[in-house]
C-alpha cells in the first residue's frame, strides 16, 4: 500500500503543512514578498534562491517546508525518488519576462539567466540540486489539478518498481494567483510515520483543496 | 519476482504508425529519402522577425504548410503550431489501422513552447498560449473525447511522451496512444538560444571536435502505440519495450560532465525492455553538437557499456526540433528497424569527444533488431527508451 506520509500548500500568503498552518502573512501581500518573507521565516541558507523565476521559488519554498525532519531524503537512494509535477500555465510569468526583453528591437537585451526559466520544469531541476533526487521526473500541463490522471501515473511507477518514493503535486504561479500543493508518497513501513493518508485520488484530491486559501 | 509475474501480464505496445515533418519533407518517407541522399534542411536564416541577424537554422516552408493544411482546414482559424500539428497527426492516421475517435485512444502532446509567437500576435484567442488549450482543440478536432496529456519537459519532452504513452497503455488505461509533439522556429527561442551563445555558426557537427553549437529546427512528429496487435503496423512489427527518465541533479543550463544521470536512464529503459549492451544493435543520440552536451552522452555511454554500438545523432539534417526531437528521431529509428539500415552522422569528421565511439559515418546496412533513443535537457533531465523487433519464435 502506498501512502501519502506528508503534504505542504502554499496559497494566498499561507503556508501550510500536512492541513495546519505553518506561516502566513496578513493583509494583501505581493508573492515576491511574500516568497522571500517565508525564505527567511524558515531560516534556508541557499543563495541561489534569489536567483530562481517565481515558480522555481514557489516549489523550493514547498519542498523545503515539506522535507523538513521527514528524514525521507535518508530513506531512499537518489534514483529511488520520484518527482511528477503538474501545472497550469507552465512558465508563463518568466515567457512573458523573455518577450519583453526582445520586444523593442532598439532596446534588445534576451538574457539566458531569464530565458532557462521559460522552460517549466526547471522548478524540478532545482529541486533535484537542492535535495540530490535523480530518480524519475515528468512535468504534466494541465488545465486544473487532475488528481486521477496524477494518481495512476505515480501508482504504476510504483507497481513498475521505477520508483521506490515520490515527491509529487502541483505547482502553478500566474500573475495574481499562485498555488503549490506537494506531497510525499511511500511504501506503507513497519514503523508509522505518524497519521499517514491512504494514496487514493479522493485523498489527494480533499488534501489538494484544504490547502487553497 | 513480484515484479517479473506482474510485467509477463501487461500487453505488449506495439508501433501502429508514424509521421514526421521537418525541414527535409512532410512525410516520413520524403524525410528518409531526404537522409539517404545525405541532404541537410539547415541553411542561413536572414528574416529578422526571427532575428536580428542572420542564423542557421533548419526551418519548415511556410507557404507548404499552408498549402497542405488548406486541403485540410481554413488556414486563416489555426496558428502555425496548430496547423503543423494537425497536419503531422492526419498524416499518421492515414497509415494507420487505429482509430482516433474511440474512447479507446488518448492522446499526448509534447511541446516545449507550444503557440508561443502568440504572445506578440493578437489574431488569436489569448488563452491558446496555454499548451492544454492547444492540446483540447486538437483532441476536438480528431473527435477524441478523452482529455489529452500535455507534456513540457525541455528537450525530453518527446521521449518522455512516448514513455508515458507506453505505460498507460501497459497499465490498461488505454489501447491506444497516438503521441504527437512539436516546436515552431519563433524569435522567442532563437533570441534565447542566441543568448546562451549555443548556436553554431553554421551546420551543427554532433560529436566533431570543431562542433560549436547547435541549430534549432522546426518539425512536428507522431508515432501511434497500440496493446491491440491486429491495429499494429504490421510491415514489421515493432514494440516499445522499456523507457526511464532521470535527474543529473547537478546543474540548471549545463549538462552532468559525467554522464551519470542520463546513464540511470539508459539503465532503466534497457532493465525493462530486458535486453543486454552486447545485443543491442543502435543507439540514437541527442547529439545537439554543443561542446557539453555531446561529450556528456559520450560518457553516458561508456558508463553503460554501450561505446562500441553504431550511434548518431540526426540534428545535423533536421536541426534540433526541442519538443519534436524526441519522437521526430525516434520515427527514424523505426526506419531504421524496419529497413535495416542505419544513417550517417552528418558533419562529423573528426571525432572530438573524450571517449572512443563507433559513430556512424555513411549509411550502413546492417540487421537491426533493437535502438536505444535518448535525450537530455535543460533542468538536468535524462530520458531513454527502447524499440524492439517482434520477434516470431
Amino acid at each position: 500500500m502506498i501512502e501519502i506520509t506528508n503534504y505542504c500548500a502554499i496559497s494566498g500568503s499561507r503556508i501550510s503543512v500536512n492541513g495546519q498552518t505553518d506561516f502566513v502573512q496578513d493583509g494583501d501581500v505581493l508573492f515576491t514578498d511574500f516568497i522571500k518573507a517565508a525564505y527567511r521565516n524558515y531560516k534556508v541558507d541557499y543563495p541561489k534562491f534569489f536567483k530562481m523565476d517565481n515558480l522555481s521559488k514557489l516549489a523550493f519554498i514547498a519542498a523545503e517546508v515539506l522535507l523538513k525532519d521527514t528524514g525521507f531524503l535518508t530513506r531512499y537512494q537518489p534514483e529511488d525518488i520520484g518527482m511528477l509535477f503538474q501545472n497550469g500555465s507552465s512558465s508563463l510569468d518568466s515567457d512573458l519576462k523573455h518577450a519583453a526583453s526582445i520586444k523593442d528591437k532598439t532596446n534588445y537585451f534576451p538574457s539566458p539567466a531569464v530565458f532557462v526559466y521559460t522552460l517549466p520544469n526547471i522548478m524540478i531541476g532545482e529541486l533535484c540540486i537542492r535535495h540530490k533526487i535523480k530518480g524519475e521526473n515528468t512535468l504534466f500541463i494541465s488545465p486544473k489539478f487532475d488528481a486521477g490522471f496524477l494518481y495512476d501515473i505515480i501508482d504504476n511507477s510504483f507497481t513498475t518498481g521505477k520508483i521506490q518514493s515520490c515527491l509529487g503535486g502541483w505547482i502553478e504561479c500566474g500573475n495574481d494567483n499562485y498555488h503549490a500543493f506537494l506531497f510525499l508518497a511511500e511504501k506503507k513501513i513497519d514503523k508509522g510515520l505518524g497519521k499517514n493518508v491512504i494514496f487514493t485520488v479522493e485523498n489527494l484530491t480533499t488534501l489538494y483543496h484544504q490547502g487553497i486559501n | 519476482m513480484g515484479n517479473s509475474l506482474k510485467s509477463e501480464k501487461m500487453p505488449e505496445v506495439y508501433i501502429a504508425g508514424n509521421n514526421m515533418m521537418t525541414s527535409l519533407g512532410f512525410t516520413t518517407d520524403e524525410n528518409v529519402e531526404n537522409l539517404k541522399n545525405d541532404i541537410s534542411g539547415i541553411k542561413l536564416c536572414t528574416d529578422k522577425n526571427l532575428y536580428p541577424t542572420p542564423f542557421w537554422a533548419s526551418p519548415l516552408s511556410t507557404e507548404r504548410l499552408n498549402d497542405s493544411f488548406a486541403g485540410i482546414a481554413d488556414i486563416a482559424l489555426f496558428t502555425r503550431f496548430e496547423k503543423m500539428q494537425i497536419l503531422s497527426l492526419t498524416e499518421a492516421l492515414k497509415n494507420s489501422k487505429v482509430d482516433v475517435c474511440d474512447t479507446k485512444t488518448l492522446i499526448i502532446l509534447s511541446s516545449t513552447k507550444g503557440n508561443i509567437d502568440l504572445l506578440e500576435e493578437n489574431r488569436f484567442n489569448p488563452k491558446r498560449v496555454y499548451l492544454w488549450e492547444t492540446a483540447k482543440r486538437l483532441a476536438e478536432f480528431f473527435g477524441n473525447s478523452n482529455q489529452p496529456v500535455v507534456i513540457s519537459n525541455a528537450c525530453i519532452s518527446g521521449v518522455l511522451a512516448i514513455i508515458t504513452g507506453m505505460r498507460l497503455i501497459k497499465a490498461g488505461k488505454y489501447e491506444n496512444v497516438i503521441v504527437t509533439g512539436g516546436d515552431i522556429l519563433s524569435e522567442f527561442v532563437v533570441s534565447g538560444f542566441q543568448s546562451f551563445q549555443s548556436l553554431s555558426q553554421g551546420p551543427c557537427q554532433p560529436f566533431d571536435a570543431k562542433r560549436t553549437g547547435l541549430n534549432i529546427g522546426e518539425g512536428c512528429g507522431t508515432i501511434i502505440l497500440t496493446s491491440n496487435s491486429s491495429l499494429a503496423d504490421d510491415s514489421c512489427l515493432i514494440r516499445v519495450t522499456g523507457g526511464h527518465s532521470s535527474n543529473d541533479a547537478n546543474h540548471i543550463s549545463g549538462p552532468s560532465r559525467t554522464g551519470d544521470g542520463l546513464y540511470l536512464a539508459i539503465k532503466g529503459a534497457m532493465s525493462e525492455a530486458g535486453i543486454l549492451p552486447e545485443n543491442l544493435d543502435y543507439v540514437s543520440a541527442h547529439g545537439t553538437a554543443t561542446a557539453y552536451n555531446d561529450e556528456m552522452e559520450a560518457k553516458a555511454l561508456a558508463l553503460a557499456g554501450l561505446n562500441h554500438v553504431p550511434v548518431n545523432s540526426l540534428k545535423s539534417y533536421f536541426g534540433h526540433t526541442l519538443g519534436a526531437a524526441g519522437i521526430i528521431e525516434s520515427v527514424v529509428c523505426l526506419y531504421s528497424l524496419k529497413q535495416n539500415i542505419l544513417f550517417n552522422t552528418k558533419g562529423y569528421q573528426e571525432h572530438g569527444v573524450s571517449v572512443d565511439l563507433n559513430i556512424i559515418k555513411k549509411l550502413t546496412p546492417a540487421p537491426i533488431n533493437s535502438c536505444l533513443k535518448m535525450a537530455s535537457g535543460f533542468g538536468g533531465c535524462n530520458a531513454a527508451v527502447v524499440f524492439q523487433k517482434k520477434i516470431v519464435s
